[in-house]
């Protein structure tokens, strides 16, 4: 079986936003790049699977501009076997939208037709938390998301989901696709001979035309804001002066 | 009705550049469709939540809500349904064993359904785990984008959501055809239980015949192992107490727990604390856990990272403790303590009176 995992290029968790003067979007020039986390647990619970036994191949995918090849390197570093990048330069006003992803990963998943597909559960830049599901969807392959641990036998995938109540488990039909939550696994890091190794792996280059997908976007950016500030606080000397200002100024005891 | 005709219209005109000035100038007709999340025969807060968000999309607002499962629990939650709102028009009740577990397959065949049948302007669920779930495979099925964790309707098709982790706000416009699908920050609406006693909106059973023509039985629902507790639930209590890393221990965890009991409070925790094994997952507050606005925010031995405020900085009041005077936590916390946890928490158990 083969395992498609797709990985996105964002902003490093770590970094502080800002809101670009004009409020068209947030500055991304000069800023730290690295793969979303999520993606990264998708890729290293890939591996995993690869390494029990379970799957005998893992494609890397992306959607992005040309910088996006660094994202997949890493995944090729971290042990995928061959990556895909579907280049495509997106309009600021005009974001690539999770909806023309998915559509352009299922014509990757017709194409590749694998046994499963790994994503992130959400990125971190749009916080969207969609594009698995409309995979699933177009597909009409069933879903497991905020995976916190999976299992696999031939025809089956046994998904824990992360959700608000506690842990659920399904059980999903083969092919399928999984998301993955942050308690999956811990994400190995490339080490330096499997970094050089991974110079040699194939990156196959696509255009959304090539795959017959039309990206139309039905979303606008009207503007980009910063969110309101708090107004600053206050440091306490004693639980006493807390314990009055939260009864007597806050009210909130 | 008035919404198909429009909808026809529209996509009948749909390649012409005037066509999209045609559309905006006809005053569209609001329908909305919620789907309602239900609990012991109750309609869940969260989806009164995405009530008042469709309140917020038009005041003459057409509302019809959609509430699945089965047995005794469906019906008196979908009676509860029918007065929750004075502008519910109509609640629809899907009544079959496929729905009694939340399961994206299933449930995103009936949403589709009814959606095809409705020709609602608008769907809205709430930014809950089955929200999440559900909600972008049923757009993938309609061909449309919907909108994440919708936190201010500002017009019918324009919408305030926070972005990089609450870091930006981002204010989109829909453009697309309908429906317009949002799941709603449940915490950014609040829940105005205006029940209509004079008003009881029908009730109308879903017409299930959709469901034989089966691609049901791709995905099974094994089990649910929750937390049981008595505490408020962490996404709409008054108050929550967190703890991180500086715990240290689920041992002290115990403390934090003591007082919530004296505030009725709920208790979070960060990733940290989480990941260390010192409270299950439920309770983790951020970016990619639970979004929480209480009324009062404390957070003992937090220190604040990007992850953790995007899920806590909507509260109205927030004070924190930790003994690193630079903690991040500061920048938000209406009032500091810098000291030693433990030693606050004991002198807090001690002097807070207890809850009656």
């Amino acid at each position: 079986m083969k395992i498609l995992v797709a990985v996105k290029r964002v902003v490093d968790y770590a970094v502080k936003v800002r809101v670009k003067p004009d409020r068209t979007g947030v500055e991304t020039a000069n800023v730290k790049m690295s793969m979303n986390p999520f993606c990264e647990i998708a890729v290293e619970e890939a591996l995993r699977l690869r390494e029990a036994g379970a799957a005998a191949e893992v494609v890397a995918a992306t959607v992005g501009p040309a910088q996006s090849a660094d994202t997949l390197r890493t995944a090729l570093a971290m042990g995928a076997d061959r990556a895909i990048h579907v280049l495509h330069d997106p309009d600021p006003a005009r974001p690539l939208l999770p909806l023309a992803v998915a559509k352009i990963l299922r014509a990757v998943a017709l194409q590749e037709k694998p046994g499963l597909v790994i994503l992130g559960k959400q990125a971190i830049d749009d916080d969207c938390n969609q594009t698995g599901q409309m995979l699933a969807g177009l597909l009409n392959w069933p879903q497991g998301t905020f995976a916190s641990k999976v299992i696999m036998d031939k025809e089956k995938a046994t998904v824990e989901r992360e959700v608000d109540g506690g842990i659920e488990t399904i059980c999903l039909d083969l092919p399928a696709v999984i998301t993955t939550d942050l308690r999956l696994n811990q994400p190995r890091y490339a080490t330096l001979p499997n970094i050089m190794k991974a110079k040699s792996k194939v990156i196959k280059k696509v255009t959304p035309e090539d795959l017959n997908v039309d990206i139309r976007s039905d979303m606008e950016v009207v503007e980009v804001t910063e969110p309101p500030k708090r107004k600053a606080g206050v440091i306490l000397s004693s639980v006493d002066e807390l314990i009055d200002k939260l009864k007597n100024e806050a009210r909130v005891l | 009705m008035a919404a198909m005709v429009v909808g026809a219209l529209r996509r009948g005109t749909a390649t012409g550049g005037g066509s999209r000035f045609f559309a905006q100038s006809l005053r569209r007709f609001v329908n909305t469709l919620v789907v309602v999340e239900h609990e012991g025969g109750f309609v869940k807060p969260s989806s009164l939540s995405a009530l008042a968000a469709a309140e917020a999309i038009g005041k003459d607002n057409r509302v019809s809500l959609l509430l699945g499962g089965s047995g005794p629990g469906l019906h008196k939650a979908a009676g509860h349904a029918a007065s929750s709102h004075p502008l519910v028009s109509e609640v629809l009740v899907a009544d079959s064993d496929a729905f009694a577990h939340p399961l994206a397959e299933p449930w995103a065949e009936l949403l589709h359904s009814v959606q095809q049948k409705g020709g609602y302007s608008h769907v809205i669920a709430s930014s809950t785990s089955f929200g999440k779930n559900l909600l972008p495979r049923v757009a993938a099925l309609l061909d449309v984008s919907p909108v994440t964790d919708v936190t201010s309707i500002s017009e019918p098709r324009v919408f305030v959501r926070p972005i990089y982790a609450g870091n930006a706000l981002c204010t989109v416009r829909y453009t697309g055809e309908d429906p317009c699908m949002m799941s709603i920050r449940s915490t950014s609406f609040s829940p105005t239980e205006a029940m209509s006693e004079t008003k009881v909106a029908p009730i109308t059973q879903v017409d299930l015949s959709f469901l034989s023509e089966g691609s049901s039985g791709k995905s099974a629902w094994v089990n649910l192992k929750s937390q049981d507790t008595e505490r408020p639930d962490l996404s709409n209590a008054r108050v929550v107490v967190t703890g991180g890393r500086g715990l240290k221990s689920a041992e002290n965890f115990k403390l934090l727990e003591q007082l919530a009991e004296k505030l009725g409070a709920a208790v979070g925790a960060t990733r940290a604390a989480v990941d260390a094994g010192f409270v299950p997952n439920e309770l983790q507050v951020g970016q990619t856990g639970k979004i929480v606005a209480p009324e009062l925010y404390m957070a003992f031995g937090v220190s604040g990272a990007i992850q953790h405020l995007a899920g806590m900085r909507d509260s109205k009041v927030i004070a924190a403790v930790n003994k690193d005077a630079d903690a991040p936590i500061f920048q938000v916390a209406d009032y500091g303590i810098v000291a030693d946890l433990f030693e606050v928490l004991d002198e807090l158990l001690k002097k807070l009176p207890d809850k009656k």
